[in-house]
């Protein structure tokens, strides 16, 4: 496989992470978007280890097999789990009509393209271009959490979130000044393809970690408020 | 030597820090945990004294490094003339304080758990100690902040009441104001030490040996000046004073009005003498400015309160203002080069800082026993106490006489020098100064008079006269360790009176280190009996024959009066002379202060009103009089209430940001995210 190849399938991956992020932001069932979050990490997972064989970096197979259990099979696993137990069946209801939330989502990738310019000038990785893409993954994440009304579908919104860091940090340049210029700490840690294991195995168990706290949340929210409608809790500010 | 007298003070602090820890094991029995602590706090605190004495006696700078604190960042210790004089006082009068508190806290067994006051009066304590024995900013703030929140604490004691937790909160928010201050301002030397390139200048040591730019001095000082003079009570930072010192357990008034206040002109010398020692003359104004507003404030104020203890927390106002007028003083001489000068006013100033703590002390452990017998703190309601409390009659006596300035008690001897010193301001060489010192002189006369007009009242209202209640209680005199640590307290007020030569000669190495300039010489030049602060044909005093020549007209008087018997005739007390005038007849506080009032009344904010009722009846005869007066410090509305109320609005358009919607919240992260993104690229 020559570099040209890998680069095409990299950025064909890229692609698809990237629809997948829209695909969440469009759809309104809650099996739906848990499904659209698997198949994310399915995409994640596959670049991770086709980057990690172009670049030869072994250790990248390790973060791919990781990916692979957490992000495919355990999470969605658990927020399966976490649904058919709270009784949640219905449709989502969004703070923003979808249209518009597409439209700013288009506007976020497009902001990402310009603002990683510089570096995919001066990168010659094969990767270069997955940074635009990682960083429209981490705003629609976060575009979602926010138009969102469903206590379970930002925790998805947080998880694509992740998804796209990992992806900055995997993917990656030697911009890396730069992008630690950018203000998000997690590419920090990712200096060149990857990052070292130890926090690759750290970032793992955060996210692991997460799922549970945000389980248990789910549960007390529930109880308190009968109901995992954030809105509701707009009754816990002050002074009303 | 094996000790050395860092080690006995550091000792004493282990030992405050290990009564915490006891008092637990002696839950059960509360009386026995009140007997051991505060025994074993009494013990502690005379190895401080130990520890101060020793040192200032011989001039002696001792230094270690404690290995706690953050990492690379040590705490420092550093046992001076200076910090070994505060640290006297603190520990003298937390002995007397730990003896009277034996007997005193003794009233709260079975109202209200006592461990709380226990643990916290040590912490209290132990944190006075470490503030004067810090030599590195962040030990100094830590120790700082430990005192604050032990004392809020205290003040909180008796956390049922309404009133109380308005005090304390007070407290706490007017002492973190100064806080931050006082952190800004050692930040500022500290970056300065050392060019803001590393954290090493935040040792004393590091700021000491650098050299700063006048106006980065000037911010730095008044900074700090501002943040201690929150602590200290100046005008018009010392509303917390008068709210909180009522309401808190005498023993812990006694404490923090006595020596707490003290710690905060610790600071201020520290902090000007010390570390930047080189400033320009108007500092001194300054300080003197303030010091002479807030003597003669302090005491109008106190003249118009009838609670006992909140006039004596305003008499704190006016202590810590005559105390400051020494320093300003001694800072405008400093700058001069008149070092001479400035080591008498130095010596003054620090002079009456001990003897504020000791007659400060003696009175609020007065007020306390008064407190503790009648549960009555309104002294209009009381009256004719020397008949049931001889004891505390005239040990409150001996406190009145020392804080009004009479001689041959210790108040009179610092104030006296603190003239000596404005006398010879004519030497200085600039014009404003030689215009100002009078009107200083001046108003420190005044403020000696008011004072002692304000203790005729509090001694005449509260001691003599009859009872003015409507309801007798049952009076009795106090237990015997509160009369022994108020004993304590008036025998050290009266030789501070005495032999004012022994102490100078003492606290000599305080001038010598700070203002590089000894008055022991000029003062003792005819040894322990005679005072001669600049020159023997100057100025002298000698407070033994005072004493002396007292004694001898009250023994003349004595005998003339009982020689002859039928000489002394028993009547009413106060009735002049009519026989029918009851015991709300009296004279009282109001009435006392009324003419005060008139004269003065344009400084306070005053609502007073008679009501005359039945209307019906013709105004000559009324049945019944109604007099309602609200005197009221004008600080309030002039200073707080309008800073009050603009931080209420600025919290209530800040509240806006808080929506309770996760997704407005949200929303701030991304645009904040999208702005940096867009600006930082």
């Amino acid at each position: 496989m020559d570099i040209q190849t890998t680069a095409q399938i990299i950025n064909f991956l890229a692609a698809m992470v990237l629809l997948t992020a829209f695909g969440m932001l469009v759809q309104r069932r809650i099996y739906g978007l848990i499904h659209l979050f698997a198949w994310q990490g399915l995409f994640l997972s596959v670049s991770t280890a086709i980057v990690g064989y172009a670049a030869g970096r072994h250790h990248l197979y390790i973060s791919a097999v990781l990916t692979l259990t957490l992000k495919v099979i355990l999470l969605p696993y658990i927020l399966n789990v976490l649904i058919h137990k709270l009784k949640i069946r219905k449709e989502i209801e969004t703070v923003v009509n979808v249209p518009l939330t597409m439209l700013i989502g288009i506007a976020l990738v497009i902001f990402s393209y310009s603002l990683t310019a510089p570096v995919r000038e001066m990168s010659t990785l094969v990767t270069r271009s997955i940074l635009a893409i990682a960083l429209a993954t981490v705003m629609i994440g976060l575009l979602m959490m926010i138009t969102r009304r469903h206590a379970v579908t930002q925790i998805i919104g947080f998880l694509a979130m992740e998804n796209g860091l990992f992806f900055a940090a995997t993917s990656a340049t030697y911009g890396m000044p730069l992008v630690v210029e950018l203000g998000l700490f997690f590419a920090a840690t990712s200096a060149t393809y990857g990052m070292p294991l130890v926090v690759e195995l750290g970032v793992a168990i955060d996210i692991l970690i997460a799922a549970f706290i945000f389980g248990i949340f789910f549960f007390h929210i529930n109880t308190t408020f009968d109901s995992l409608d954030v809105e509701q809790m707009a009754r816990l500010k002050e002074g009303e | 030597m094996i000790f050395s007298p860092l080690d006995l003070a550091s000792l004493s602090i282990l030992l405050f820090l290990l009564q915490v820890l006891l008092a637990p094991f002696f839950k059960k029995n509360e009386r026995f945990m009140v007997n051991v602590c505060f025994s074993l706090a009494a013990a502690a605190s005379l190895l401080a004294v130990a520890a101060g004495i020793w040192t200032v006696e011989n001039g002696t700078t001792e230094k270690a490094i404690l290995a706690l604190g953050l990492p690379d960042l040590p705490f420092h210790l550093r046992l001076d003339s200076l910090s070994g004089f505060f640290l006297t006082t603190i520990g003298l009068l937390a002995f007397y304080v730990s003896v009277y508190s034996i007997g005193y806290v003794r009233g709260f067994i079975g109202q209200r758990p006592v461990m709380r006051l226990v643990i916290f009066y040590s912490f209290f304590i132990a944190g006075m100690f470490m503030v004067v024995l810090a030599d590195d900013a962040l030990f100094f703030l830590i120790s700082w902040e430990f005192m604050a929140a032990a004392s809020y604490f205290l003040v909180m004691y008796e956390d049922e009441k309404a009133e109380n937790k308005r005090a304390a909160f007070l407290y706490l928010v007017i002492a973190h104001i100064g806080a931050v201050a006082i952190l800004l301002s050692f930040g500022v030397m500290a970056g300065l030490a050392t060019g803001f390139k590393d954290f090493s200048g935040y040792t004393f040591d590091a700021m000491r040996a650098s050299h700063f730019p006048v106006e980065w001095a000037t911010a730095a000082f008044f900074l700090s000046f501002f943040g201690f003079a929150a602590k200290a009570g100046i005008i018009p930072l010392h509303v917390w004073l008068p709210e909180a010192h009522p309401v808190a357990p005498s023993n812990i008034s006694a404490l923090m009005s006595g020596v707490m206040l003290k710690t905060a002109i610790y600071g201020i010398i520290r902090v000007t003498l010390d570390i930047i020692k080189v400033f320009p003359w108007w500092w001194g104004a300054v300080v003197l400015v303030f010091g002479l507003v807030s003597a003669v404030m302090g005491v109008l104020y106190a003249l118009m309160q009838h609670d006992l203890k909140r006039l004596l927390a305003y008499h704190s106002v006016e202590n810590i203002g005559i105390i400051l007028i020494g320093i300003g003083l001694c800072m405008v001489f400093t700058s001069f080069q008149m070092p001479l000068i400035a080591a008498l006013a130095l010596t003054a100033g620090v002079y009456h800082t001990m003897n504020h703590a000791m007659f400060k002390g003696l009175l609020f452990m007065g007020a306390g026993a008064v407190l503790h017998a009648t549960h009555e703190r309104n002294m209009e309601e009381m009256g004719g106490l020397i008949h049931k409390m001889p004891w505390t009659a005239v040990l409150f006596l001996i406190g009145c006489v020392s804080i009004s300035a009479l001689p041959p008690f210790n108040g009179f001897v610092s104030e006296w020098l603190t003239f000596q010193a404005f006398l010879l301001s004519p030497s200085l060489p600039a014009p404003i100064l030689k215009l100002l010192m009078p009107i200083g002189a001046a108003i420190l006369a005044l403020t000696g008079a008011l004072a002692a007009a304000c203790f005729v009242k509090a001694f005449g209202v509260t001691f003599l006269g009859r009872w003015r209640g409507q309801h007798k209680p049952k009076i009795q005199e106090v237990n015997w360790p509160m009369r022994i640590g108020m004993m304590l307290a008036a025998a050290t007020c009266l030789l501070l009176g005495i032999l004012p030569t022994l102490f100078i000669g003492w606290m000599d190495t305080i001038p010598v280190q700070l203002v590089g300039s000894t008055i022991s010489e000029s003062a003792g030049t005819y040894g322990w009996l005679w005072l001669t602060p600049v020159a023997p044909e100057r100025a002298s005093y000698s407070g033994v024959i005072v004493f002396l020549g007292i004694l001898a007209v009250v023994a003349v008087a004595y005998i003339m009066l009982h020689v002859k018997p039928g000489a002394i005739r028993r009547g009413n007390a106060w009735d002049c002379g009519f026989e029918k005038l009851t015991e709300r007849m009296q004279y009282n506080a109001t009435s006392f202060s009324m003419p005060i009032r008139r004269i003065f009344g344009y400084l306070f904010d005053i609502k007073e009103q008679v009501d005359l009722s039945p209307q019906s009846a013709h105004s000559a005869f009324p049945k019944r009089l109604n007099y309602y007066l609200r005197v009221r410090d004008r600080v309030w509305g002039w200073l707080y209430k309008p800073i009050a109320e603009a931080s209420f609005w600025l919290s209530r358009k800040v509240g806006m940001l808080q929506q309770g919607r996760i997704q407005t919240y949200l929303i701030y992260s991304f645009i904040t995210i999208i702005l940096l993104l867009v600006f930082v690229k």
